[in-house]
């Protein structure tokens, strides 16, 4: 055995003698990679659904040509351009309903498709051959085909009573998508000569003529690589997870530094002897490098596994998430490449490294000999505290400077980072006036002891301090954002939904049915028409929602600002409401003048902005009559019914029975509501799982430092015992002052939450999924996280405490004896 | 001209990609598009007169159907080039008229720039009903994307004042065609038999054409003229299952006559001879079969395949004794239905130069 082997070997043993501390360390390095890799597989794994969905109708990868004012374009634009030398291929996309459940449907030209824009790679070439037949195949994923209960080769239709050809199954395609030729899908979607878009074969190309000589102003190109929708609508929330991901991370290195400080700490006496033996600092060093990669190989490993079932747990409730925010569907299933175990891994070194910087530094300049503690620990501190200040200064400022001049959400959480690392750095200094002034008060000598002894116990405790700082902080910023939102939007809602009964009809005729049916009822208050559209406004995909002329809406929808007579005006067609996030996004404000892309020339002014939570897309509103006028694919299919609440039920079950209406095509406000509800509460759903177990860590942290400590402090201790404090008393100040110390930090942690709150609610939110919430704060909500901080704080301490307690006199005498 | 496609369609190698696509836009009608059978589509019936210029257009009746050029073209300092242009229709149910895309009739476009050194190709793929593709005869004008052949003038008889061109990612041409002669009947007037089983083809051509125009090869333009030749063929029977590849050849010779010739291969070893000897004045005659002698003098390896990219000719009834050379023996087309083809050089009794086409290598 050679000497470096020798002396991991010893290091080792350290290991073996103290099972609890391996274990702490290895705990948190796991947390920290299982966190941090587990968002990553979330990430990465509906990144994949997107590209694969983008890859279907040709987005990312696929230069393409989209109508720039309307949503389709005539299909005779197809010859014009391919004989103008453009290479396009057509798609026709929309959305058709199967058994009450919406599924994408995209309708494609596979002779003219550029290579490598299919819809998935499994159309090859003998599978063409039944897709191109005169009986055609619809492709679907087997996920959804299970979802829609369909099986190869059954013949569906659409609830509007359209044909499809036959189901064929086939894996590589995204979920809810169903892949047709074009012919089938412009009848499925009831688009006959239109075109949703053109893919652009780039690779191909010989000399062509301008676009605009072609198709005038009626195409935009969109360059091969250009962020999807999808992309660009889920981009803040993947950076939302991220961001709490780094913050986990974070706070589960603290629990490394000071699981690594303790080892260190209790380690000194035998890296003396290491050194005195003859082992280099240089070789000491390397044995201790070493020693941390293994272990944070062995950590990181677990890390990583941890990780894959903590995303495989959450990924379900991510990808609902996603699906009901964003109609992004999201495979349930996770699959994980080489390049993620790799990544793992590498943050779990990385990161064992960063949190045991300091104590390597320590160990490379350890004196041989052990020099008497000197009281110069005051003056390193006060330089060391000076130094946070103003780092904690610099932090505020990159925040400060990042709220008034950052637009994006990269920005938003910059401003947050700043001020949560500022406060976290500020903390020692601030909880070093606070004592100092609690020393200046006290008389008596024990006291006064106590409270500098806390001050010089700051430096050890203080990044656990700031851990808890961070986690609670954080904590009462979520809970109030959460608890804001949901005041907001269930008043909202209240406003929002407010018919009793909602049904959507199969086909006009039948809406025209159940329409007479309804308004020749008495006990039928109001039937309320309703419609949908799309359109485009500065390239942005917009629903259009058509409703009634009605005191149900004139009283009761939740508008923001609005100009007067705003209903008059919506109902003759002059103006328009829009949504809060379309109007921010368009830098709209009311009364600017709009043109709307619609079957024929409409401009209106914007009469009113409205709060439209949870939706990513940009929606406005226009009376009923005026959409189905201007809009030639609308349908007058959807009604809302107003009727005395006792009468719902059994209304409900009569429209049931004779229109065999059921499923999503009928519901009441309750069912509605609830289901909203659901979906929204998903929203922050992550964020809160990932919080919940941010404070654990924070508290394993605070007990892993207590620890350390505890035992670095003994030659403190030892002489009070010896003066003739007894044992119970040293350990019941010890408790005292640790409980101080948490207690400060948590009700320093209140303010800051609060502050966290505004930075979520007035910064991130707002740009992140474009509307705000008036925050609104909990007292009673952030009493509770102060008890359970205190609690957590409790226990980290008790044992350290009982464990002084009940030190061996002869362990006290010994600090006299062999003080290193 | 000559059947080359049949080969192709026939042949089972050759049953691949856009081919199997087309196979099954037929389903309809059951497996329609590979067999010999030839259900529902219009006939070749020896003793039908062609009409002009409705013969030009597209038949519909008729499953397959192309129009074809090929030129031997010179640039100023001598250096010479072959150029195709091709459009190919292939109908998978009998009289389709339906527009949009339920059309079940194919386009299928070739283009290809030969010199002695490089051999550029490309090819496009349309469906019908659309306008991306399609003929009309008068004026006429065939057209896929944005290659086409288009008249000047409407003299329907002569076939000539053409407008070709096409253009792709690493070439383009834009030629200009003229002549004053008539077309010329292939075969029994315009009866082209392709077995002695009946398999036939109505087949004519154009082959006194004054080639002048541009063509554009590395961003270079290069100012070209020469001669060309048109053909027309269309059919609805496929070959006979057994013959697996084909041979053809269309020359100007230096003396004025013009010469097409084919040979269409046989797995017996038995192959099916055909041509016909264009005199000066226009007057066109069959060469029976047994006149006529083929044979390969040397091979090119391309693409895995032997092809045999010389000949030797004779005709002894006619006092013909020829080989052929090619310009560029690597004249693959390397599409999805792969095939050589290329311009060559005549020496012996009679100068002259040509095109020559071979399939089912």
């Amino acid at each position: 055995m050679t000497g470096g082997a020798w002396t991991l070997r010893v290091l080792f043993s350290h290991w073996t003698r103290h099972p609890m501390q391996l274990a702490t360390l290895l705990i948190g390095l796991m947390s920290a990679t299982a966190l941090l890799s587990g968002v990553q597989a979330i990430n990465t794994q509906a990144r994949l659904s997107y590209d694969r969905a983008a890859a279907s109708f040709g987005g990312g990868a696929t230069a393409m040509l989209v109508p720039a004012h309307a949503t389709t374009v005539p299909q005779s634009l197809f010859s014009d351009l391919r004989r103008a030398g453009w290479l396009v291929s057509p798609v026709v996309e929309g959305r058709v309903r199967i058994d009450g459940r919406q599924i994408r449907l995209i309708g494609i030209e596979p002779i003219s498709l550029p290579r490598g824009a299919g819809p998935a790679p499994s159309i090859d070439q003998a599978a063409l051959q039944k897709f191109l037949a005169a009986e055609g195949q619809t492709l679907i994923a087997p996920e959804t085909a299970r979802e829609i209960a369909g099986t190869e080769g059954a013949r569906l239709e659409t609830d509007a009573g359209e044909p499809l050809p036959p189901l064929h199954l086939a894996s590589e395609l995204s979920p809810n998508l169903l892949v047709m030729d074009i012919a089938w899908a412009q009848r499925a979607l009831r688009m006959p000569d239109r075109i949703s878009r053109f893919l652009l074969d780039s690779a191909a190309a010989g000399e062509r003529t301008p676009l605009a000589d072609v198709a005038g102003d009626s195409l935009d190109l969109v360059d091969a690589g250009a962020q999807t929708d999808l992309q660009r609508l889920t981009a803040s929330f993947h950076l939302n997870l991220t961001a709490f991901g780094l913050l986990s991370f974070l706070v589960g290195l603290f629990l490394v530094h000071s699981a690594i400080g303790l080892a260190f700490e209790q380690r000194l006496p035998m890296l003396r002897t290491l050194r005195a033996c003859g082992v280099s600092p240089r070789g000491l060093l390397a044995a201790l490098v070493v020693e941390l990669v293994l272990l944070a190989l062995v950590a990181g490993l677990g890390g990583v596994v941890s990780g894959f079932f903590l995303a495989s747990a959450l990924l379900p409730d991510v990808a609902a998430s996603l699906r009901g925010l964003y109609g992004a569907s999201v495979s349930g299933e996770l699959g994980l490449a080489p390049q993620w175990w790799l990544a793992g891994l590498g943050m779990s070194i990385a990161g064992a490294l960063l949190a045991a910087a300091h104590a390597l530094v320590k160990v490379f300049r350890l004196p041989l000999l052990a020099s008497a503690q000197p009281f110069a620990w005051q003056d390193a501190q006060r330089r060391w505290l000076r130094w946070q200040a103003v780092l904690a200064c610099a932090a505020f400022v990159v925040a400060a400077v990042c709220l008034t001049l950052g637009t994006s959400l990269v920005a938003a959480f910059a401003v947050l980072g700043g001020i949560l690392l500022g406060a976290a750095l500020l903390l020692p200094p601030l909880l070093n006036l606070l004592l100092r002034a609690g020393e200046g008060m006290s008389r008596r000598p024990v006291a006064m002891w106590a409270w500098a002894d806390s001050r010089q116990q700051l430096s050890g405790l203080s990044l656990a301090l700031m851990a808890l700082l961070l986690a609670l902080a954080v904590n009462v910023g979520v809970g109030t954002m959460v608890g804001s939102f949901e005041r907001t939007f269930n008043r909202w809602l209240d406003g929002r939904l407010s018919s009793e009964i909602y049904l959507v009809a199969k086909d006009p005729a039948q809406a025209a049915a159940i329409e007479a049916d309804l308004r020749s009822r008495p006990d039928v208050d109001a039937v309320l028409p309703s419609a949908r559209a799309e359109t485009k406004l500065s390239g942005e995909q917009v629903e259009v929602l058509g409703l009634a002329d009605h005191a149900t809406y004139r009283e009761f929808w939740p508008l923001l600002e609005f100009s007067p007579d705003v209903w008059d005006r919506v109902r003759d067609g002059t103006a328009i409401l829009i949504s809060e996030q379309l109007a921010r996004r368009l830098n709209l404000h009311i009364g600017d003048r709009l043109r709307i892309p619609s079957s024929g020339e409409w401009i209106a002014t914007v009469g009113g902005i409205y709060a439209d939570y949870g939706n990513p897309k940009g929606q406005i509103i226009v009376n009923v009559d005026q959409l189905l006028h201007r809009f030639d694919n609308a349908e007058r299919t959807r009604f809302g019914v107003r009727i005395a609440p006792a009468k719902v039920a059994a209304l409900m079950a009569e429209l049931q029975a004779r229109f065999a209406l059921g499923g999503t095509s009928l519901a009441d406000q309750a069912t509605v509501k609830a289901e909203s509800r659901r979906i929204f509460s998903r929203t922050f759903a992550i964020t809160a799982a990932l919080n919940a177990f941010t404070l654990a860590v924070a508290g394993t942290a605070l007990f892993t430092s207590l620890l350390t400590l505890g035992q670095a402090r003994l030659p403190q201790l030892a002489p009070l015992w010896a003066i003739g404090l007894t044992r119970r008393r040293i350990a019941g100040l010890e408790l005292l002052k640790t409980m101080l110390l948490a207690l400060l930090t948590a009700l320093l942690a209140l303010p800051l939450g609060i502050i966290v709150a505004w930075c979520l609610i007035e910064v991130v939110n707002v740009k992140a999924f474009g509307w705000r919430l008036p925050l609104t704060i909990f007292p009673a909500q952030l009493g509770q996280l102060l008890i359970v901080a205190m609690i957590a704080a409790l226990f980290a301490t008790l044992l350290p405490t009982i464990k002084l307690a009940r030190i061996k006199p002869i362990t006290l005498l010994k600090i006299f004896a062999d003080e290193r | 001209m000559n059947v080359r496609w049949f080969t192709e369609i026939i042949s089972k190698a050759a049953i691949v990609a856009l081919l199997a696509m087309q196979t099954t836009l037929s389903h309809a009608q059951g497996f329609a598009g590979l067999g010999e059978d030839v259900d529902g589509f219009a006939q070749v019936m020896p003793g039908k007169p062609l009409r002009f210029p409705a013969d030009h257009g597209a038949h519909p009746d008729y499953r397959i159907e192309w129009w074809y050029f090929t030129a031997n073209l010179k640039d100023a300092e001598g250096t010479s080039y072959g150029v195709q242009w091709t459009l190919f229709r292939q109908a998978n149910k009998p009289n389709d008229n339906a527009s949009g895309w339920a059309s079940r009739q194919l386009w299928m476009g070739h283009a290809a720039v030969t010199s002695a050194a490089t051999h550029h190709f490309a090819e496009r793929f349309a469906r019908g009903g659309v306008g991306q593709a399609g003929v009309e005869a008068a004026p006429f004008k065939a057209w896929i994307d944005n290659w086409q052949m288009r008249t000047l003038f409407a003299d329907p008889s002569v076939f000539a004042s053409l407008q070709v061109s096409a253009s792709a990612k690493d070439f383009s041409y834009s030629l200009r065609l003229d002549g004053d002669r008539q077309l010329v009947l292939q075969g029994d007037a315009g009866y082209s038999k392709k077995s002695e089983q009946g398999h036939a083809s109505y087949y004519y051509s154009q082959p006194y054409l004054r080639v002048t125009g541009s063509l554009v090869l590395d961003r270079k333009t290069i100012a070209v003229t020469g001669q060309g030749w048109i053909d027309r063929e269309w059919s609805s029977q496929p070959l006979k299952a057994d013959q697996t590849g084909w041979d053809w050849f269309s020359l100007h010779l230096a003396s004025g006559d013009k010469l097409m010739l084919f040979r269409l291969r046989h797995a017996d070893g038995k192959h099916f001879f055909a041509g016909n000897w264009i005199s000066r004045d226009g007057r066109s005659e069959q060469l029976a079969p047994g006149a006529i002698s083929m044979t390969p003098t040397a091979t090119t390896r391309i693409a895995d395949r032997d092809v045999p990219t010389g000949w030797r000719i004779s005709i002894p009834s006619r006092g013909l004794e020829i080989t052929t050379a090619p310009l560029n023996p690597r004249s693959w087309m390397d599409t999805r239905f792969k095939y050589w083809e290329g311009p060559v050089h005549v020496t012996g009794s009679h100068a002259g130069e040509g095109y020559l086409e071979m399939t089912g290598y």
